[in-house]
C-alpha cells in the first residue's frame, strides 16, 4: 500500500460547506433546520464558548497579561485563534503593495471575536453607482434583501433604536444599553457640530432572545471579543453550528483543510478535496452541492486552485474576476482624554461588549472631495487593565495638574506617580472611523505561482492599493475626529499628527478586517462571478455565501448582509433541489 | 430561572451551566499534562509555547536583584496598596522580555547602562549602592524632559521600565483592587450613577431614558 493515497470519506451528503464562519454557519442552520444532509468543513479546531473559556478571567491568569501571542494576535483573552500570520501559511503581495490578511482558523472563524456590530446595507449601497457613477450596482436590492434581514435579527437578536434615516434602515431590535459617561460627553459634543450620535445596534441580548432558550441573556461584561458562555452574543460557533449539529443533520469536520473543488466531466462540481490537518492525510467528501464560505480571500484561492479541463481558468472564473474587486473597509483613529473626568469615581461601566453609541455616516459625498461615507466607533472609560496599562504617562502626568492640583515634571516615580495611574484612570478616549472604499479591479488577490503552503497548496498573492478617494476620506476623518474630541471638552493626546505623507493615518488594506468582492454578484456572467443569489454563473451547483459575492462594502461592517445574503442563498438553494433543478 | 438568581449562579462561577445544551461534539483532544496549570482556553500550540518560555531563564541573578529594586522605586509600597515587587512584578518581566523578544536588549542593556553609571559615579554596581545614590541615579533618567542629553539612553531605559512595572502591577490582584476596578463580573448595566451624573451636570434625556434597556429591581 502507498503510504501516500487520497481517501473518499464513506458518507455522501447533499451539500458540502467549507468554512464555518457568519456565511457558512447560516448555510447550515438552514440546510439542517430543512433536514438535508450536510457535512461542514472547517480549517480549524472545534470551538465552543461554553467550553473554551477566557471570558470573566482576571489579568493575571495569563502570564503575558492579555497581550498578543503568535497565536493569537487579538491577545491572550481573545477568542480568535490565529491572526495576520498563521505557521506555514504564507501569501505573498505583488509591486511592494500591502494586504494583511486576518484568519482564525476555528469553528465560527472571526465571528467569535468581532465587534458585534450588526448594520444593515441601505437602499443607497446597493446602488453606489447611481449616484456617484463609481463600481458597479449590485443586481439585487434593498427590498429583495429586507425580509433576510428582518429574520436575521429575530433568529440571532440585535439591538438598537428606530431612527428612521433612509439609508440606515431599522431592524427588529432588542432594547441598546444607556449610554456611559464619556459617551454622553460625546453625544454633547457631537450635537454642536450637527453629528449624530445614536444606540449602536450590536449583535448582543440584552434581554432574552424570544423562543430562545438555549441562550442566555447579556450580564455586561464588555467581553464579546472572548466569547461568551451563555451565548448571549452572536457568533457563528455558538449560535448557529450548535443547533446544526444538534440537529442531527449536519456532520462538521474540523481540522480540514480544503484543497480545491472537484468538478466532473460536465464542469459541475461533484464534492471537495482536503488535508487532514491532525493525521496529515489527504480526503474528499463527495456532495450534490458544494458551499463555499471560507472568507472572501480564501474561497477565491479555492476557486482558482480548482483547475480542470472543463474551468481551466479556475472553477468559475470564466470572466476572469475571481479575486478581483477585493476591498477593505477604510481605518482611521485618534485619541485624547477628557481633562474633567480625572480622578472620577469608580464603578462598574463595562457595559457590553462594544460601544453603546456610534455615528452613522451624516454627510451628502456630493459636497465633498470623496464618494463614500464612513461610520464612527468610540471607546473609552474604566475598562479592565490589561497589558499595557499606564504606558506612556510622561505624556499626560506633565500636562495636567495632580491630584494636589499642582503642576509637575512629566515621568517621575514612586508615591506620586502610583498615584497619578489612577487619577489618570478612566479619562482617555477616542474614536475609529470605518468607511467604505471604492472596489477596484486592480485591487485583487491571485495565486501567486512560486509559493505553496505546508500542505501544497498553493498560496495567494496580493495587490491593493488604497486610491486618493480613501486618501482624502480618511483626511476628513481626521479633522472631524478633532472637532469631536475637542467639542466633547476634551484634548487630542494621539492620532493627529499624520499627514499625505501617510495617507493621514489611513489603515494598511486588510487591517479592518472586511475584506469583500473576490467573487461578487452580477446579472452579467462576462462581468461577475454569481448570479443574485450567490450561485456561480459557470457551475450552478456551486454557490458562494461569504464575503465574497459583495459588489461594494458600504460604510457599514458586512457580517449582517453576509449573514442574510446566506439565508437567503440557501433557501433559494432548498427550493431548487425541491424543484429538481440540483 | 429569574433573572436574579440567574446573576448570583454566574457570580459563583458555575457559569451558566444549567442555560447550556450539551454539546453532542467530542471535547478537544487533551494534550499531555501542562506543567502549569492553564485557567484560561488554551491550544495545544499555545501551550507547548508556555513551556517552552517558561522552560527558559533570561535574567541572571543580579539583574533580577536590579529589577527588584528598580520596580519598587517606580511603585513603592504605600497607604493604599503593596509594593511592585509584592504584586510578582518582577517575574512578569522576566517572562514578557522571553515572551516579547524585542525587550530583552533594551532591558538587558539598559541595566547594564545604568551599573556603568553607578560605577562611574559611586564605584558600585546599581544595587550596592545606598539608597541616596541610588535616587541621584535615578533622578537624572526619570524625568524625559529635564534629563541631561547625555542620559537620553537611561531615559528610554527607564521608561521602559515605568511602563513594565504600571502595566505589571496594575494587571496583578493587588493593582486592580488598588485601582478600583469593580468589572468584570455578572451586573446589570443601568446606566451612569445618579450620584455621578449629578456631579458633571448630566443627565439622560426623556427618549433615551424611554428606550434604553429596564431591568427587575
Amino acid at each position: 500500500m502507498s503510504v501516500f493515497q487520497i481517501k473518499e470519506t464513506p458518507k455522501s451528503y447533499d451539500v458540502c460547506i467549507v468554512g464555518s464562519g457568519a456565511g457558512g454557519g447560516m448555510a447550515a442552520y438552514v440546510l439542517a433546520q430543512a433536514g438535508i444532509k450536510t457535512v461542514l468543513l472547517e480549517a480549524g479546531p472545534l470551538y465552543d464558548p461554553a467550553k473554551n473559556v477566557t471570558q470573566l478571567k482576571w489579568p493575571w491568569e495569563s502570564p503575558r497579561r492579555g497581550s498578543s501571542s503568535p497565536h493569537r494576535h487579538f491577545g491572550d483573552f481573545d477568542a480568535a485563534y490565529g491572526g495576520w500570520e498563521l505557521e506555514g501559511e504564507p501569501y505573498t503581495h505583488k509591486d511592494g503593495t500591502q494586504f494583511d490578511w486576518f484568519r482564525a482558523r476555528m469553528v465560527g472563524g472571526r465571528t467569535n471575536h468581532w465587534g458585534r456590530i450588526s448594520l444593515r446595507f441601505g437602499p443607497n449601497d446597493f446602488k453606489r453607482k447611481n449616484i456617484d457613477g463609481l463600481g458597479d450596482n449590485w443586481p439585487i436590492s434593498y427590498d429583495d434583501v429586507a425580509p433576510y434581514y428582518d429574520r436575521v435579527d429575530q433568529l440571532i437578536g440585535v439591538f438598537g433604536s428606530k431612527e428612521g434615516i433612509f439609508n440606515e434602515p431599522d431592524g427588529i431590535f432588542l432594547p441598546p444599553p444607556k449610554p456611559r459617561l464619556h459617551e454622553l460627553f460625546i453625544k454633547e459634543g457631537a450635537k454642536k457640530l450637527d453629528i449624530p450620535v445614536i444606540p449602536s445596534r450590536l449583535s448582543i441580548l440584552t434581554r432574552p432572545l424570544p423562543d430562545n432558550k438555549d441562550r442566555g441573556a447579556c450580564f455586561f461584561c464588555a467581553q464579546c471579543n472572548r466569547g461568551c458562555t451563555v451565548y448571549g452574543d452572536f457568533s457563528s460557533s455558538s449560535v448557529l453550528v450548535k443547533p446544526a449539529l444538534q440537529s442531527g443533520n449536519v456532520d462538521v469536520i474540523p481540522n480540514a483543510m480544503v484543497r480545491e473543488v472537484i468538478t466532473d466531466n460536465s464542469g459541475n462540481a461533484t464534492g471537495v478535496s482536503f488535508v487532514n490537518k491532525d493525521d496529515l492525510q489527504e480526503y474528499t467528501v463527495n456532495a450534490r452541492i458544494v458551499v463555499l464560505a471560507a472568507s472572501a480571500c480564501e474561497s477565491a484561492r479555492i476557486l482558482l486552485n480548482s483547475k480542470s479541463s472543463q474551468h481551466p481558468n479556475g472553477l468559475a472564473n470564466e470572466s476572469g474576476v475571481v479575486g478581483k474587486y477585493l476591498h477593505d473597509s477604510t481605518g482611521a483613529d485618534m485619541g485624547g482624554i477628557l481633562p474633567h473626568l480625572v480622578g472620577r469615581k469608580r464603578y462598574n461601566e463595562d457595559g457590553v461588549g462594544g460601544m453603546h453609541v456610534y455615528t452613522p455616516w451624516w454627510l451628502d459625498n456630493a459636497k465633498l472631495d470623496f464618494p463614500r461615507g464612513y461610520h464612527i466607533e468610540y471607546w473609552g472609560g474604566m475598562g479592565m487593565p490589561g497589558y499595557g496599562f499606564g504606558s506612556g504617562i510622561q505624556y499626560t502626568n506633565g500636562k495636567y495638574p495632580g491630584r494636589d492640583g499642582k503642576m509637575k515634571p512629566a515621568g517621575g516615580y514612586g508615591a506620586s506617580l502610583k498615584d497619578d495611574y489612577r487619577y489618570f484612570y478612566g479619562a482617555t478616549f477616542g474614536m475609529s472611523g470605518r468607511g467604505e472604499a471604492v472596489a477596484r479591479e486592480d485591487n485583487y488577490c491571485e495565486i501567486d505561482p512560486n509559493t505553496v503552503d505546508k500542505y501544497g497548496i498553493p498560496v495567494l498573492r496580493f495587490h491593493y492599493k488604497w486610491s486618493d478617494y480613501e486618501v482624502k476620506q480618511a483626511k476628513h476623518m481626521k479633522e472631524t475626529f478633532k472637532q469631536i474630541i475637542e467639542s466633547a471638552g476634551g484634548v487630542v493626546t494621539w492620532g493627529h499628527t499624520d499627514t499625505a505623507a501617510n495617507q493621514y493615518g489611513l489603515a494598511a488594506p486588510g487591517r479592518i478586517i472586511h475584506e469583500v468582492g473576490t467573487t461578487r454578484m452580477g446579472d452579467d456572467p462576462r462581468r461577475s462571478v454569481v448570479n443574485r443569489y450567490n450561485q456561480a454563473h459557470t457551475c450552478k451547483n456551486l454557490f458562494i455565501v461569504d464575503g465574497g459575492p459583495f459588489v461594494s462594502q458600504a460604510d457599514k461592517n458586512p457580517t449582517w448582509t453576509i449573514l442574510a445574503l446566506s439565508m437567503r442563498a440557501t433557501e433559494y438553494m432548498i427550493d431548487e433541489m425541491k424543484k429538481q433543478n440540483l | 430561572m429569574d433573572r436574579r438568581k440567574y446573576l448570583k449562579t454566574l457570580a459563583v462561577g458555575s457559569v451558566g451551566a444549567g442555560l447550556l445544551i450539551q454539546s453532542c461534539e467530542t471535547e478537544k483532544p487533551q494534550t499531555q499534562q501542562a506543567a502549569v496549570t492553564h485557567t484560561i482556553d488554551r491550544t495545544p500550540a499555545e501551550i507547548a509555547r508556555e513551556e517552552k518560555l517558561r522552560a527558559e531563564t533570561f535574567f541572571n541573578e543580579h539583574e533580577m536583584a536590579t529589577i527588584a529594586v528598580l520596580v519598587d522605586i517606580i511603585i513603592p509600597k504605600d497607604d493604599v496598596s503593596g509594593s511592585a515587587t509584592d504584586a510578582g512584578v518582577p517575574d512578569f518581566i522576566e517572562f514578557i522580555v522571553k515572551d516579547k523578544p524585542e525587550l530583552k536588549t533594551p532591558v538587558r542593556g539598559g541595566l547594564r547602562w545604568l551599573d556603568v553609571q553607578c560605577m562611574k559615579r559611586y564605584n558600585k554596581s546599581f544595587v550596592d549602592c545606598n539608597a541616596e545614590q541610588r535616587i541621584e541615579m535615578i533622578d537624572e533618567i526619570a524625568f524625559p524632559e529635564l534629563a541631561k542629553p547625555e542620559m537620553q539612553q537611561g531615559v528610554a531605559f527607564f521608561n521602559t521600565m515605568r511602563d513594565l512595572t504600571a502595566t505589571g502591577f496594575f494587571t496583578s490582584k493587588i493593582g486592580i483592587e488598588d485601582l478600583g476596578y469593580v468589572g468584570n463580573r455578572p451586573n446589570q448595566w443601568d446606566g451612569v450613577p445618579q450620584e455621578v451624573l449629578d456631579q458633571y451636570g448630566l443627565q439622560y434625556d426623556e427618549r433615551t431614558l424611554a428606550e434604553s434597556v429596564k431591568f427587575d429591581t
